[in-house]
């Protein structure tokens, strides 16, 4: 038996919890070693994270780096194991965060070590959901991580902290509740809350039927689906810009994986059922959301409602139940941790610099930050979906899928690359090009040397992944291939009962 | 690896001068992306000469995998036939000679290794873009020419009318992608492969089948082929997608001169002609594709006649070209549409680099009312212009009459309804194309000056670095026609073109064409000439008449210089009621409906809870915190004693 490793890069980030717990001295002491710890802890995960790519079999879709040990409850293990769905959200997660903990290193100037120790916990937290391998721990996982994230928007939050926190407490609620109790009566008709178990449990459609719905009610919110998104932009504006960037890079995913590793699988005919009302929920978030970031005027608003809108790809392709569908689903889901997250960053480096997201107060960035123009630009196109970038990837099997389902369904999801590229574009025309004009912006330095170590992997992946996604895509095919040939089993297996009365 | 090298080039080049152009500073940035052009430029000659004369039909160069999923299957290679070898000619070498003059043209700006960066990405786009081996990697061409243009048409960004224009561009471009994007969808629905050969080959065995879309049974080369050619109309400026051409004059000159002459809007008619196995089993998408063209040329015309911006009437003038190429298209004619793409590109890329020099001799001066008795001046210039518009207007035996009569013969000769449509509008549009040529020529060079008389005193020839690409220029817009005519379309077209077009047995109007009525012939020529006399009629001998005309016919004039108000009908009825509704959707569904009814509704009533139970003071927070805890724990406990009661 060799190292743990998915607990491994699990709870390692508690260990440099245990370190930041474990500092005293002056407040100033405090504050610089809490940074470090974080940096340093979350470098290590990443590091130890990586092993598991490289290690990582491709061939087949079995779960590997298995672990198992007996927890609670017969039937309820602490079992934990990646897959190729899950294993690089896996590595986009610990990819994320250290450039989370550079992103805070000036911006956060008060109780610097609980907000380390939150970041910390938040990554366990995120690290487990996409390595559990149990219902219950999954469900611990989901849930814990959102406490992290309320105290993050709820005490280094902006000026409406206390009315975003609540929002976005308020839906995800619902939704867990409703997940918690599709997760007992799960365990109540089987006696287990294995996921492998339960993907093969070949549950009744009616009762499907009721699971799906709970399930869709908490996913649906984190993914977030029209209608249930508007905790979202109101979360992202009061977000600290790490905050944001976690938010839109990692947790949202959750929803996404989450109907791809459960409803699908575990619920084939009820997703079959339901999968119009979701492609045409997917295309109102497109369509809507698309148009209402168009007339937005605070930056980041503007990005939380394009990601509504790139959210919708993601769902459409992976209810279209095809190879391309599903791949595109998760590629863009990957490449949108990435982009989305690049955006937030760069909106944190002219919001720390003039304290202010109003994009009128902004243009003519350009002649006094060059090199943030070209970072700036190099992220709106990958938002506007360039081929060449990983934003084109994703969206364009999503639709490849969609068109092999339903024609009108590419058609209007396809109307999204218009519209991305004028809100994408003219955001980028308002804040950074133009006359330089504002006296307050005459002033505007350059990036910095740790602006640029934090934007530098992102751009490189972003550029790296629109020209040779083969590395993700590669991981993807045996268990993206495996889901769709159980899926289909599944299907045909009701046709026989229902025709055997 | 000639191949590669030819493609690659220029994108080594940009890299240096823009990544780096601030390090080696601006000589060597220019330098570097010249030479860079240049040598591309000498190897694609040779690799036309080895494609077209000597070589195989078709190479094709793998270079590494894009895109597999399932089916989907896309590498990046580059593919090798005469088609391909001609436009990598055309381009290197138009784009070189651009790159050279814009040594002497931009050399006061203070931004040239961006600029030099933007020229030599720009045709690194256009490169990949025509040796697409797949539909997924000429569509990244497609993009990629699409945001350089949006970059060089923004290139001054501190003006709000060049943002804008830029913006437009790439928007309406957009448009016509998402035409494109759902023609690639289709064809990887039909035949599971985006890659050409498959698609190709396997065209004539669905040739006449239906597929169900949107709702209905349509034929599905026809619906295929219309999808694609709505990306061509975005790209190539074709009424109702043209409205970004005109407005992209915001870009420095040189821009303007690649755009129309080398990259970006000739990648529709590339697109038709690589296409044609798909094109020829779809009669419906040609017939489309001849009407939209003709009447592109002649509308296109009509506007120029009145406009009074010198690079907007050239700009106008590529639009109406572009529109011959894709009549051609239409009535089966793909060789001499590339035929007249290849000429028109010298003589277009010398009209706009003509009138570049102008502009820099009048001080930045584009308005043609404020010019005008200069051509002793500017000899140089002006005999270039000269060369230029004969070739525009199709007098013989320059460039432009072997290729457009040709394509006006075509159309007659293909004996169609829509064949005679645009073979009528086609005439038409060169009577216009004429006048507005010389009407240009008129009052820019001659006549009694209107310039201020400081800017007058000014007026000079520009330097070599200028004159000397605007020469070579006028030998391609000279001899380019005469050279090429026999192998694009004479007796050597079908050892030329081997297998890169492919013409269904029985349609060959070119030959047709070479056969039609001696009238036919001899109407674009006669036609021509009468264009040049009414335009020195009107603006040479008796001056006053074009104002006394305007005045008598204004409606026409307004509606004519205000380019038919397609732009003002867009905005009415796309760009504002999209800005009306994302603002209706964000304040009344997110804000009303659904946070009215849904979370603010909810925390409403659980203050007011809270404000009973006293707990406000607490603050929300650590609550929230709390209760999810608490979910967790009921959980496990829930789960402890049930297992404490005996096992499930």
């Amino acid at each position: 038996m060799s190292w743990p490793l998915l607990s491994l890069t699990t709870f390692l980030p508690l260990v440099g919890v245990v370190f930041l717990l474990l500092i005293n001295g002056e407040k100033e002491v405090v504050e610089r070693n809490a940074r470090w710890v974080a940096l340093w802890t979350t470098i290590a995960t990443f590091a130890i994270s990586l092993l598991l790519w490289i290690n990582f079999d491709p061939t087949t879709p079995e779960f590997q780096f298995v672990e198992k040990a007996p927890w609670i409850a017969e039937g309820v293990n602490y079992h934990m194991g990646v897959d190729g769905i899950s294993m690089l959200f896996v590595i986009l997660t610990t990819f994320l965060m250290p450039i989370c903990i550079l992103a805070s290193w000036k911006a956060i100037e008060t109780r610097v070590r609980e907000y380390m120790i939150a970041f910390l916990v938040m990554e366990t937290m995120m690290v487990g959901v996409f390595c559990a391998l149990d219902f219950v721990v999954f469900y611990v996982f989901f849930e814990g991580g959102l406490i992290p994230m309320f105290l993050i928007i709820g005490v280094w939050g902006g000026a409406r902290r206390v009315y975003s926190t609540f929002k976005f407490f308020l839906y995800t609620l619902i939704g867990s509740v409703l997940l918690l109790v599709a997760l007992i009566y799960l365990y109540l008709q089987t006696g287990t809350t294995d996921i492998p178990t339960l993907m093969k449990a070949g549950l009744d459609p009616d009762v499907q039927r009721w699971l799906w719905l709970a399930f869709m009610a908490s996913f649906a919110v984190k993914v977030p689906m029209w209608p249930v998104h508007t905790w979202l932009p109101d979360a992202h504006v009061e977000a600290p810009t790490a905050g944001s960037v976690i938010l839109a890079g990692v947790l949202l995913k959750m929803g996404g994986y989450g109907l791809i590793r459960f409803s699908i699988p575990m619920l084939p005919d009820a997703s079959v059922e339901f999968a119009p009302w979701v492609f045409a929920f997917s295309i109102i978030a497109i369509v809507y959301t698309s148009l209402v970031a168009l007339m937005q005027e605070d930056m980041k608003k503007l990005i939380a409602y394009a990601s509504v809108a790139h959210m919708g790809f993601v769902t459409i392709g992976a209810f279209t139940f095809t190879q391309q569908g599903i791949e595109g689903g998760l590629f863009q889901m990957l490449s949108h941790g990435l982009i989305s997250g690049a955006l937030f960053l760069s909106v944190g480096v002219v919001y720390d610099r003039l304290h202010t997201r109003e994009i009128a107060r902004y243009g003519g960035l350009v002649h006094r930050m060059p090199m943030y123009a070209f970072v700036f630009m190099v992220f709106t196109l990958a938002n506007a979906g360039l081929p060449g970038t990983s934003g084109f990837v994703g969206e364009f099997l999503s639709l490849i899928g969609a068109f092999q389902v339903s024609s009108w369904v590419a058609l209007l999801a396809t109307t999204g690359i218009i519209l991305g590229a004028a809100y994408s574009l003219w955001l980028y025309r308002r804040v950074v090009f133009g006359q330089l004009t504002k006296p307050d912006l005459k002033t505007m330095t350059d990036l910095s040397p740790r602006e640029i170590a934090i934007f530098a992997p992102l751009v490189a992946t972003v550029i790296l992944f629109g020209f040779y996604p083969d590395p993700l895509l590669n991981v993807m095919h045996a268990s993206v291939e495996n889901l769709l040939q159980q899926h289909q089993a599944a299907l045909a297996q009701t046709r026989v009962a229902l025709a055997i009365p | 690896m000639l191949y590669a090298a030819i493609v690659f080039l220029p994108l080594l080049g940009a890299i240096a001068a823009g990544l780096f152009g601030r390090l080696i500073g601006v000589r060597a940035s220019q330098l570097v992306t010249c030479l860079a052009l240049t040598l591309s430029g000498v190897l694609a000659t040779y690799g036309l000469y080895e494609t077209a004369v000597v070589g195989p039909d078709k190479q094709q160069i793998v270079l590494f995998t894009w895109i597999v999923s399932g089916d989907f299957d896309v590498s990046w290679t580059l593919r090798i036939d005469t088609l391909t070898a001609v436009m990598l000619f055309t381009v290197t070498v138009i784009s070189s000679i651009i790159h050279w003059y814009s040594i002497g043209y931009m050399a006061h700006d203070p931004h040239i290794p961006r600029f030099f960066a933007y020229l030599s990405l720009f045709t690194f786009a256009m490169l990949m873009l025509v040796t697409a081996d797949n539909f997924l990697q000429l569509y990244f061409g497609w993009e990629g020419v699409g945001l350089c243009s949006y970059f060089l048409i923004g290139f001054w960004y501190d003006r709000p009318s060049a943002n804008a224009a830029a913006i437009k561009a790439f928007v309406v471009n957009r448009v016509g992608d998402f035409g494109f994007a759902l023609g690639i969808m289709a064809v990887f629905f039909t035949f599971n492969s985006i890659n050409f050969d498959t698609v190709f080959a396997g065209a004539p065995a669905v040739a006449g089948k239906t597929f169900e879309f949107l709702g209905a049974e349509y034929d599905i080369l026809t619906v295929t082929t219309l999808l694609l050619f709505i990306g061509a109309m975005g790209k190539s400026a074709q009424v109702p997608l043209h409205t970004w051409l005109p407005d992209a004059m915001e870009g420095p000159t040189p821009v303007s001169a690649l755009i129309h002459a080398a990259t970006m809007v000739t990648a529709g008619v590339f697109l038709v002609a690589r296409c044609s196995p798909l094109f020829e089993y779809a009669p419906t998408t040609l017939a489309f594709v001849t009407v939209i063209g003709a009447f592109t040329a002649f509308f296109a015309a009509t506007v120029g006649l009145v406009q009074n911006d010198i690079k907007r009437v050239i700009a106008y003038s590529t639009c109406s070209q572009l529109g011959y190429m894709f009549f051609a298209c239409g009535v089966g004619a793909y060789s001499v549409a590339i035929f007249h793409l290849f000429t028109h590109a010298f003589f277009k890329a010398l009209l706009f680099l003509g009138s570049g020099s102008v502009i820099h001799g009048f001080s930045d001066e584009q308005d043609m009312r404020r010019m005008g008795g200069v051509w002793r001046k500017m000899p140089v210039t002006y005999a270039v212009m000269w060369v230029g518009s004969l070739a525009l207007a199709g007098v013989p035996f320059f460039a432009g009459y072997y290729s457009k009569d040709l394509i006006i013969e075509s159309a007659f000769a293909a004996g169609t309804e829509v064949g005679y449509l645009a073979f009528y509008l086609g005439v038409g549009a060169a009577l216009l194309t004429a006048f507005y040529s010389w009407r240009l020529l008129f009052m820019t060079f001659h006549g009694p000056t209107r310039a201020h008389h400081e800017v007058y005193e000014h007026v000079h020839e520009s330097p070599k670095i200028m004159t000397v690409p605007l020469l070579l220029l006028a030998v391609g817009a000279l001899f380019a026609g005469v050279a090429g005519y026999d192998a694009f379309v004479g007796d050597g077209r079908a050892a030329f073109w081997r297998e890169a077009i492919l013409v269904l047995p029985g349609r060959d109007v070119i030959e047709a064409a070479h056969h039609v009525p001696l009238w036919v012939k001899l109407l674009p020529i006669a036609i021509a000439l009468a264009g040049i006399a009414l335009a020195w009629q009107f603006y040479i001998r008796r001056t006053e008449l074009p104002g006394a005309l305007a005045k008598t016919h204004a409606d026409l004039y307004t509606f004519l210089l205000n380019k038919w108000y397609f732009d003002e009908l867009y905005d009415a009825i796309f760009v504002r009621p999209t800005k009306f509704l994302g603002r209706l959707l964000w304040h009344g569904g997110d804000g009303r409906i659904i946070d009215g009814f849904g979370p603010n509704g909810i925390a409403q009533v659980v203050i007011q809870l809270a404000r009973r139970a006293s707990l406000l003071q607490t603050g929300y927070l650590y609550h929230y915190a709390f209760a999810m805890l608490i979910g967790v724990a009921v959980l496990v406990t829930w789960l402890f004693t049930r297992t404490g009661g005996g096992a499930p």
